[in-house]
């Protein structure tokens, strides 16, 4: 099985320096391009991969690039951004790949950057990750040092400036527009969509928003080509993909696991199983934003489809593990916490849709609650909606809401029945 | 006043970015680096040494997180209380802290030494529960822990 | 014309506009918050939630937000849908989550767009049972109320404080819903637009103080539509009163004056009329009793008209109505203005140029779509501050249209444009004698002395047209200003000059005029704008009378003279020696005014004239755009009565042929129409006195006013009888045609279901677009193909001289306002007086900055604080023109002062 994206990483070993980077086959890829693949072969060979963005919504990375305005009238200067946020509850897998082998990141930003001819580049990690934010920072250095950013990187005429920027703690900062907003040095709130940033984004000028991991598959597709990529998988959805699993698990932690493994194989096998003396009761797949899947659901594939199929969202492939010790109305409870604090207050519907539900979690948790609470919070999983409001924020919020209130619907009534939490 | 060390950072985030303006998130951050948190005068020095109104940049400092407006002790500790910590054992961990400390969420120390803030998800969910203590993080924490934990901070 | 289809019925709408537009002008009530007509979308509130299908085939369809989707031809939407319907409804419930449902004791009750809304959307069961979130209020200065628990987060605020007025001191804080919209602490709100918070605010967080202090609900407010008269740009206004007060003024809109804005100035300037200062009673002095009535005074001063030289001095800021009679009553040859030769001469330049209709003179709205402007010397800020507003809109607006050219987007798309444009701003030029606020959205800036700027402009002119002379000796400075300049005027389709009276220069005005005629000559619609000083100073000098100095020369031979002073406190214009000494050579001095000030101290009679809010009157902007203000409430006191009518009655008193038609406004204007051709058009201003919709009048009041024994319940109950307005189709009930009135006739906006000032839109051809019917205000003078004539003389550069001063006035949009500082709030906004001198004259007479000094100008001595500046070149010495007690000086002359350190 191979593991493209981590097979170097040794989570207790310090990350890879430059030299050791280089001794693994790193920036053969770089090499590759800069003599003589045309932008537009990056692209296309990117998009043939079907490499699709690891940052939650799966789109497809070469065809995002290709909306960026090429050639000489293009405006200037273009920029490429790796979104290193990581803020979404339950999500640590690009923390691995930013503290093991910082290089492989910064190889894929540079042939990303090549393959749209940005010539400024960022890196916008979260705050809390200092110790990443100190390799980031040495490895930018090296790869200024040697000839890989800058000036005409080998030889090739292409220039490219990297700065790693960090974050001042919001949420919002990990939607890419809110993201720009950030950088710009204003407050992250989203911006519309359309126009896209590959048309009017950082300073109004055509920007990339990528994902961490999504960023370190280039090299390896660049070196092995898209069908190798493709055939890293066990689905239609290409390449390995960086799974994790937190919570009441007897192994939580991150493996790179081949694009549609089952979920049953990755909770039992990888993450050990249940601890002793709980039961799984259900599992947010994808991060804070995505619904539940239960127990009978262990056997579907986890690529975007098939997730998609069964209710949820692979989102970032991170699982949050819901045990039977835990009660889902706190669970679900702590999450709206959560989203109604880190909404950024631009839009009605999440500003105070978000803390009224909040509310009602909390009055049923602590035995308050009534049946109408019921009815009101399905109405704001439903008028909480994609499109209703600005942007993905509330939507997401309501995801492990409404499938909350549908597998676990017992747990609600009974709240309410005995007044109080059957779990305290 | 901003001192020169100050601007001198500021400087050269000023030089990265198309209109110094863009640079006040940075500035903040640097500001506080080095004064611990965001009193009303380094919003207006900021705003100042900017050219933008005070009123600008504390649009920005009270939008995130992380700047702080408030005075803070020397430590700020920082809980995580996403989920994974939540189901992982947050709640009898934040009592320990807050009996200890005999500190509410948000309040300081009287002698200045501690700042407890609840924070978002630490990004170390597999290790839950998470405190960081101002850049250091600590991971499956038990609230046996903490003694020997606040030792290292004086 | 794309076809949108809307709940199945096919409409043309507009291309470029968004749904909501669309839906508001086709006339379908749509709920919205954040979209503002003048300031485009935003997406934020999420109100305006509509359905859009697919394809006729799409019967699920998708709520979208109507206001962030451009109009396509074909489209399918639902305003009508239950789910989009449902959706709206549940907004306002969760914007009334935190609401306090303060409505009773709210400002804005009763023309709240939230109440209006939530009534609208059928919002009536809260379910929301836990703890409101609360804010603290801040204190924002004397004019403007704070109560942030009301906030709906629709973000107006901010932007039309910051983004579409500059403004800088206020800001949106903290994040989800704990988002706070106010100052970074307390203080006084910075931006002289402040008071638009009022309008554009959708509930009642930002209130009007001055109205606060005598509230009236708005459905009690009897209302007529005036015309501001603070300043010459003539802004539409709605004044308000109740119980003999005026309460408020609020904007008119208009779409080719001031829009949906108004500065500070015009909004807050009102309390005069209220004021205790007012003159309630005719006085004849010198008698034992003083006060007359007016059959009294009527008597004596017949005594004093019949046999005696009739001198008649006109005002700048009384109405046409009164300056003509005033004219007709004394004769054209006896009728002059009341201020100096120097500013009679350039405001002739001025009319001479318009009359010639050699150039193009813009509206604010032509202002505003201009590509590049040129602020030749007039301190816009302080003289014409909506003038200004427009300016900073043309500068912004030509940033985002040349980034929209680059990358598609509609107009409307506020955020979006903005982050594409970035800090890109258009061309403006602002040369002016100070730095102004305005200079941080400007290209080129420069201060120099009025002569320098002239000379710029003239060098400007020549390269835009190499015959026009060259200016003799420029500088290297002053060519490259110039060059770059006319590059940048040469390049806009559509640059506009604005310069004005306020430099007392008329150099300015010639060379404003030739760089304008010459950019025409290049065939492109180049506008001239002039600012002038006071609201009717256009028509003033339109009536082409002659100057106080005139006035003085002929009254010197002549014996046994009455001079009649219209309005017009001569003090402010003339310096005081030569007003003594003209007084000194009247035997009878006649005054009509509304204040008591230095003037009227001098009258041997003195009438009480009826201030803008109690009377008609025609009003001439400096655009020449004639404009009616309407009586907002009759005076219980019967001795006030407009100056027109006084007028009329001292000439039907001197003649017998009186038929009484000589004081009906009416008449007047078509007397004055024959008399002076020059006035055409001013008939057709407003809607003649009998006109009726069928047959009812235009009532002022609302049909929600409180029940009729309750008109006067501060004092009774029982109903008076409805006063008769004679002068205008404006009824004083609440009864008459509720329909659309005519535009100059507005009283107030209101439309059912609709009753905040977001109604304007129900009067709209479309949103944002020109009144039904047309705009108020006739032009009175248009472009022709007559040939420019260009001038020849090109000043000397500007050197200071040794020994003297050139004395040039400051002036401050709060304080240099006769009648605005009768407002607390403005009053305390005022500076205190100051001379300033530049730093190197400062130096040399040994001062520095806030030392008393000692002026002696005209015999007169003063003592001000010092304040140097830096950017005043060395010669000139700047005193705040205007401020109570100041007297008017020779501005723009060389005089001998001698300043001593007290
Ligand atoms: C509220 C919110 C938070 C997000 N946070 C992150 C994040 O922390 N990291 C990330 O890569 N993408 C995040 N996203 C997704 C980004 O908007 C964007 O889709 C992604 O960075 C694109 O990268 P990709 O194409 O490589 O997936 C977030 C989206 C939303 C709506
Ligand atoms: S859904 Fe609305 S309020 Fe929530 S984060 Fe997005 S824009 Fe902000
Ligand atoms: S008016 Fe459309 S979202 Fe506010």
């Amino acid at each position: 099985m191979e593991r493209p994206l981590t097979s170097n990483i040794h989570p207790n070993r310090p990350a890879l320096t430059l030299k050791e980077y280089e001794m693994t086959g790193g920036y053969a890829a770089l090499r590759k391009v800069c003599s003589g693949m045309s932008p537009a072969a990056v692209q296309k060979l990117v998009a043939d991969s079907n490499l699709k963005g690891r940052g939650g919504a799966g789109f497809n990375t070469g065809i995002k690039w290709s909306f960026v305005p090429m050639g000489d009238d293009a405006p200037h200067p273009k920029y490429l951004i790796c979104n290193a946020d990581e803020m979404e509850p339950g999500t640590f897998k690009d923390r691995l790949l930013l503290e093991g082998n910082p290089h492989q990141l910064l190889e894929g930003m540079i042939l990303a950057a090549y393959a749209i001819q940005a010539e400024v580049s960022y890196v916008f990690l979260r705050w809390a990750y200092h110790k990443a934010a100190e390799v980031i920072r040495k490895s930018i250095q090296e790869a200024y040092d040697a000839g890989y950013l800058g000036k005409d990187i080998l030889g090739s005429g292409f220039h490219l400036d990297m700065h790693l920027h960090t974050g001042v703690g919001r949420y919002m900062c990990g939607e890419e527009t809110a993201l720009l907003n950030a950088l710009e040095g204003k407050r992250a709130t989203p911006r519309a969509k359309p126009p896209f940033p590959q048309i009017s984004g950082l300073f109004g000028k055509p920007t990339i928003v990528n994902n961490v991991e999504t960023l370190c598959c280039i090299s390896h597709i660049v070196n092995n080509g898209a069908d190798w990529f493709k055939g890293l998988s066990y689905s239609e959805d290409s390449g390995t993909k960086l799974y994790g699993v937190s919570g009441k698990v007897k192994r939580p932690g991150t493996w790179e696991l081949p694009m549609g493994i089952t979920m049953r194989e990755l909770i039992e096998e990888h993450a050990g199983g249940m601890k002793d003396g709980v039961e799984l009761r259900g599992v947010l797949p994808g991060g804070a934003s995505t619904d539940f899947l239960t127990t009978q659901h262990l056997d579907i594939k986890l690529d975007y489809k098939s997730v998609a199929a069964a209710g949820s969202r692979l989102g970032t492939g991170t699982m949050i593990v819901m045990d039977s010790s835990t009660c889902p109305v706190g669970f679900v409870h702590n999450l709206q916490h959560f989203f109604a604090q880190e909404s950024c207050g631009f839009c009605t519907p999440c500003r105070e849709g978000l803390p009224w539900v909040e509310k009602i979690l909390w009055s049923l948790e602590k035995g308050e609650g009534k049946p109408e609470d019921l009815e009101l919070l399905q109405m704001h999983t439903q008028l909480l909606g994609p499109g209703n409001t600005f942007c993905a924020l509330a939507p997401g919020a309501m995801e492990p809401l409404q499938s909350a209130l549908k597998y676990f619907h017992d747990d609600f009534e009974k709240h309410i029945q005995h007044k109080k939490c059957p779990y305290d | 006043m901003l001192t020169a060390t100050e601007k001198k950072e500021i400087d050269h985030e000023i030089s990265l970015v198309p209109f110094k303006k863009a640079s006040v998130i940075e500035a903040l951050k640097i500001v506080q680096q080095h004064r611990g948190w965001i009193s009303d005068e380094s919003v207006e020095a900021i705003a100042a040494y900017l050219e933008i109104s005070p009123a600008e940049v504390d649009s920005v400092a009270t939008f995130y997180n992380l700047i702080f407006r408030r005075p803070v002790g020397r430590h700020v500790i920082l809980i995580c209380d996403s989920i994974s910590c939540y189901v992982m054992g947050y709640r009898p961990l934040r009592k320990a802290l807050e009996e200890k400390l005999q500190l509410q969420m948000g309040e300081t120390s009287a002698d200045d030494r501690f700042t407890l803030l609840p924070n978002v998800c630490l990004g170390c969910c597999d290790r839950a529960p998470a405190l960081m203590i101002d850049k250091d993080l600590y991971t499956d924490v038990e609230p046996a822990m903490l003694d020997d934990i606040f030792k290292k901070y004086t | 014309m794309p076809t949108i289809y809307i709940d199945n019925k096919p409409f043309d709408v507009k291309a470029g506009k968004n749904l909501l537009e669309a839906c508001l002008s086709l006339g379908l009530d749509l709920p919205y918050f954040c979209w503002h007509p003048a300031m485009g979308s935003i997406g934020a509130c999420r109100q305006c939630a509509i359905k859009v299908f697919k394809d006729e085939e799409d019967t699920r369809g998708r709520i979208m937000m109507s206001c962030m989707e451009g109009v396509k031809d074909g489209m399918r939407i639902s305003v009508e849908d239950d789910a989009a319907k449902a959706f709206r409804a549940q907004v306002v419930e969760w914007l009334m989550t935190n609401h306090p449902h303060d409505c009773p004791v709210c400002d804005e009750g009763g023309s709240c767009h939230l109440q209006d809304i939530t009534v609208m959307t059928g919002h009536n069961y809260r379910r929301y049972e836990f703890k409101k979130r609360t804010y603290p209020n801040q204190y924002l200065g004397p004019l403007i109320n704070h109560e942030m628990n009301r906030c709906i987060q629709c973000y107006r605020c901010v932007r039309y404080y910051r983004d579409y007025a500059g403004g800088k001191d206020l800001n949106v804080f903290a994040a989800h819903n704990h988002v706070y919209f106010g100052r970074e602490k307390d203080g006084v709100l910075q931006s002289p637009f402040s008071g638009n918070l009022v309008e554009v605010c959708p509930t009642g967080v930002f209130t009007d103080k001055t109205l606060k202090e005598h509230y009236t609900r708005k459905w009690d407010l009897t209302n007529a539509p005036t015309v501001c008269q603070h300043c010459s740009l003539g802004c539409n206004t709605i004044s308000g009163e109740r119980y003999g007060k005026l309460r408020n003024v609020v904007n008119r809109y208009n779409s080719e004056v001031n829009g949906y804005f108004l500065c500070d100035k015009g909004r807050f300037g009102y309390e005069f009329v209220n004021s205790e200062n007012r003159i309630t009673q005719p006085l004849i002095r010198n008698r034992t009793i003083e006060a007359a009535g007016h059959d009294a005074v009527m008597q004596h001063v017949r005594t004093l008209v019949s046999g005696h030289t009739l001198i008649g001095i006109g005002s700048p800021r009384a109405s046409l109505e009164s300056n003509f009679t005033l004219m007709e009553l004394v004769g054209k040859e006896n009728f002059y203005q009341g201020i100096t030769d120097d500013l009679v001469y350039i405001e002739q330049k001025i009319v001479d140029i318009l009359q010639s209709g050699t150039i193009h003179t813009p509206s604010l709205k032509e202002i505003e779509q201009a590509d590049a402007v040129l602020v030749l010397g007039e301190d816009i800020w302080n003289t014409a501050p909506v003038m200004a507003l427009a300016v900073r809109q043309s500068v912004m607006k030509t940033a985002a249209t040349h980034s929209t050219e680059q990358v598609p987007l509609p107009a409307w798309h506020d955020n979006a444009v903005k982050e594409l444009m970035q800090e890109d701003k258009g061309f403006l030029a602002n040369i002016t004698l100070l730095p102004s606020p305005f200079d941080e959205i400007s290209t080129v800036t420069m201060n120099a002395a009025p002569d320098d700027i002239a000379r710029l402009g003239f060098a400007i002119a020549h390269i835009l047209n190499p015959s026009l002379p060259e200016v003799p000796n420029a500088s290297e400075a002053l060519i490259n200003h110039a060059t770059n300049i006319s590059k940048a005027l040469q390049q806009a389709k559509h640059p506009v000059i604005i310069t004005g009276t306020s430099c007392w220069s008329n150099a300015l005005i010639r060379a404003a005029f030739d760089i304008a005629a010459a950019l025409d000559m290049n065939e492109k619609k180049a506008g001239l704008a002039f600012v002038m000083q006071e609201s009717n100073s256009m028509g003033l000098a339109m009536m082409r009378a002659s100057s106080f100095d005139r006035v003085v020369a002929n009254v010197r031979n002549a014996a046994n003279v009455t001079a009649i002073i219209l309005e017009n406190d001569l003090y402010r214009y003339i310096p005081a020696g030569e007003v003594d000494a003209f007084f000194s050579r009247c035997k009878n001095i006649i005054v009509l005014d509304t204040l008591h000030n230095r003037t009227t101290e001098k009258a041997h009679v003195l009438i009480p004239a009826a201030t803008f809010a109690e009377g008609d009157g025609t009003f001439v902007n400096n655009e020449a755009r004639a404009q009616r203000s309407s009586q907002v409430f009759m005076p219980a006191n019967k001795e006030i009565k407009e100056s027109f009518k006084w007028l009329s009655d001292i000439k039907s008193s001197m003649t017998i042929t009186a038929n009484g038609h000589d004081k009906h406004p009416d008449d007047l204007m078509l007397a004055l129409e024959s008399k002076l051709p020059q006035f055409a058009g001013v008939s057709r201003v407003a809607p003649p006195h009998d006109y009726r919709v069928h047959g009812a009048r235009i009532p002022r009041e609302s049909h929600r006013y409180s029940g009729r024994t309750a008109m006067l319940a501060n004092m009774t109950v029982s109903e008076p009888q409805p006063l008769q307005d004679d002068d205008s189709s404006l009824s004083y009930t609440m009864e008459g045609y509720r329909g659309m009135p005519p535009s100059p006739l507005i009283p107030f906006f209101w439309a059912p279901g609709w009753n905040s000032c977001q109604s304007v839109n129900k009067y709209q051809q479309e949103t944002g677009g020109s009144l039904k019917g047309g705009d108020p205000g006739v032009r009175l003078f248009e472009q022709t193909t007559a040939a420019p004539v260009f001038s020849k003389d090109i000043p000397d550069a500007y050197t200071p001289r040794p020994g003297k001063w050139m004395l040039l006035p400051q002036y401050h949009l709060f304080g240099s306002g006769e009648l605005s500082v009768y407002t607390k709030g403005i009053a305390s906004l005022s500076p205190e007086p100051y001379i300033s001198l530049s730093k190197r004259d400062a130096e040399m007479s040994r001062l520095n900055n806030g030392d008393p000094v000692n002026v002696k100008t005209n015999g007169k001595t003063y003592a001000f604080p010092l304040s140097v500046n830096e950017s005043l070149p060395d010669g000139i010495m700047l005193l705040p023109a205007g401020l109570t007690g100041l007297e008017a000086q020779d501005w723009g002359a060389w005089v001998n002062i001698s300043t001593v350190i007290v």
